[in-house]
């Protein structure tokens, strides 16, 4: 069965906990990685590979730099 | 037909380096472009970084290292006889460096030949001349990076003039009765050709920073595990790891992936800058200088850059 989005929200957060040291519940659906959790382009590279070794799905550059929100992202790797 | 003894190995006898004098540091960028020194220090882990003047070439760095290397080998001049220089910043195609930097250091006569495979050069051309020396084609070779990145550098392109930086490292390679010189794991990926690229001889060095950062925060540390074990090396033997000076957090990233908990990374590109193919060189250089390595240890060196190219190796630190 696959991820629930509150169980890939889970796993994103624990992923953008050990890479980049924010707490796990700061990771909500609402805000934005540049703005709000100041996470750069960098970061990103690592956290999309980390999520694809969560989650089985790879995000690629030119689909990352769409992605601006953890909502964005729950939605690329529910679909 | 015959072919003459085969030397059982090669091994690194001495390193040299040099670097212009003139110190950039990130507040200087930060006064001509849209940068300030926390975001270069956080993204790229660079502190300060030389810039040869408009008078100083390729070659006069790469005459410079060499001549170093040279002298602190213990040969002289007349036991050289090949060179090779691996850069990708000369200001024109010919003639190349290595005849060059030859003459000027007195060898007379080597082979000389240039190597581009980018920031991975010179491991390409350590890899060449070890093979050459148990081969018999060449018995002493003098070995170079050296490279002007800030030639072909948009000033006013904040995602690249803040990486790239001048210098020259020099290694001389001579013959030995056990290996120094582990066999070269290389190769490339030519379907990213286009992630660090200089179009024409107008145009400055673009880099895709994410697909690069990418690349090699995944592909890599499989090399650098493949040249440990086809040297007989476990990454836990190893007193240095010496990347290509890339940018820290790609250092860093492919340091823990290699899983050498114990050796001495390679983070010169602190106060050194990117410098390409002279980045292996002179990092090793400058840390056996400050006696972060010694003589005798074992070190794994890995280049990787455009092309996209990668090779790497186990050497004894002379």
């Amino acid at each position: 069965m696959a991820a629930t989005e509150q169980e890939i929200l889970e796993g994103l957060g624990k992923i953008i906990n050990e890479i980049t040291g924010i707490p796990a519940t700061d990771v909500t659906p609402e805000k934005n990685f540049v703005d709000d959790l100041d996470i750069d382009s960098l970061s990103m590279v690592e956290i999309a590979v980390a999520a694809q070794d969560e989650f089985g799905v790879e995000i690629p550059d030119d689909q990352l730099k769409n992605l601006k929100t953890v909502k964005d992202v729950l939605t690329f790797i529910q679909n | 037909m015959r072919i003459p003894d085969i030397a059982p190995g090669a091994k690194v006898l001495a390193l040299g380096h040099y670097q212009p004098s003139n110190v950039v540091t990130n507040d200087d960028l930060a006064k001509t472009m849209e940068t300030n020194d926390e975001w270069i220090q956080s993204r790229v882990g660079i502190k300060e970084r030389r810039v040869a003047g408009p008078a100083e070439s390729v070659e006069d760095m790469a005459t410079q290292a060499g001549g170093k290397a040279l002298a602190a080998s213990g040969l002289s001049a007349a036991d050289i006889d090949l060179v090779i220089v691996a850069t990708c910043t000369l200001e024109t195609q010919i003639p190349n460096a290595a005849a060059v930097v030859a003459h000027r250091l007195g060898i007379r006569s080597p082979g000389a030949f240039d190597v581009n495979a980018a920031c991975a050069g010179f491991c390409f051309a350590l890899g060449v001349a070890s093979s050459a020396i148990r081969a018999g084609s060449a018995k002493n070779v003098l070995v170079i990076g050296a490279e002007k990145l800030s030639q072909w550098i948009d000033w006013t392109d904040r995602s690249t003039a803040v990486i790239f930086a001048d210098g020259a490292g020099a290694a001389v390679v001579g013959p030995s009765d056990k290996p120094g010189i582990g066999p070269v794991v290389w190769g490339s990926s030519g379907d990213k050709s286009d992630a660090i690229i200089i179009n024409d001889r107008h145009d400055s060095l673009h880099q895709e920073g994410q697909t690069v950062f990418r690349w090699a925060t995944t592909a890599l540390h499989p090399v650098a595990k493949e040249a440990c074990e086809r040297a007989g090396v476990d990454p836990s033997e190893l007193a240095a790891f010496v990347p290509h000076q890339a940018n820290l957090r790609i250092i860093e990233a492919i340091a823990r992936k290699l899983g050498a908990d114990q050796a001495v990374v390679g983070r010169d590109i602190v106060t050194a800058g990117n410098t390409s193919a002279a980045s292996i060189p002179l990092a090793l250089s400058r840390m056996l200088e400050r006696g972060e390595v010694r003589s005798g240890e074992l070190a794994l060196i890995l280049g990787f850059g455009a092309g996209l190219t990668y090779a790497g190796q186990v050497i004894e630190i002379p």
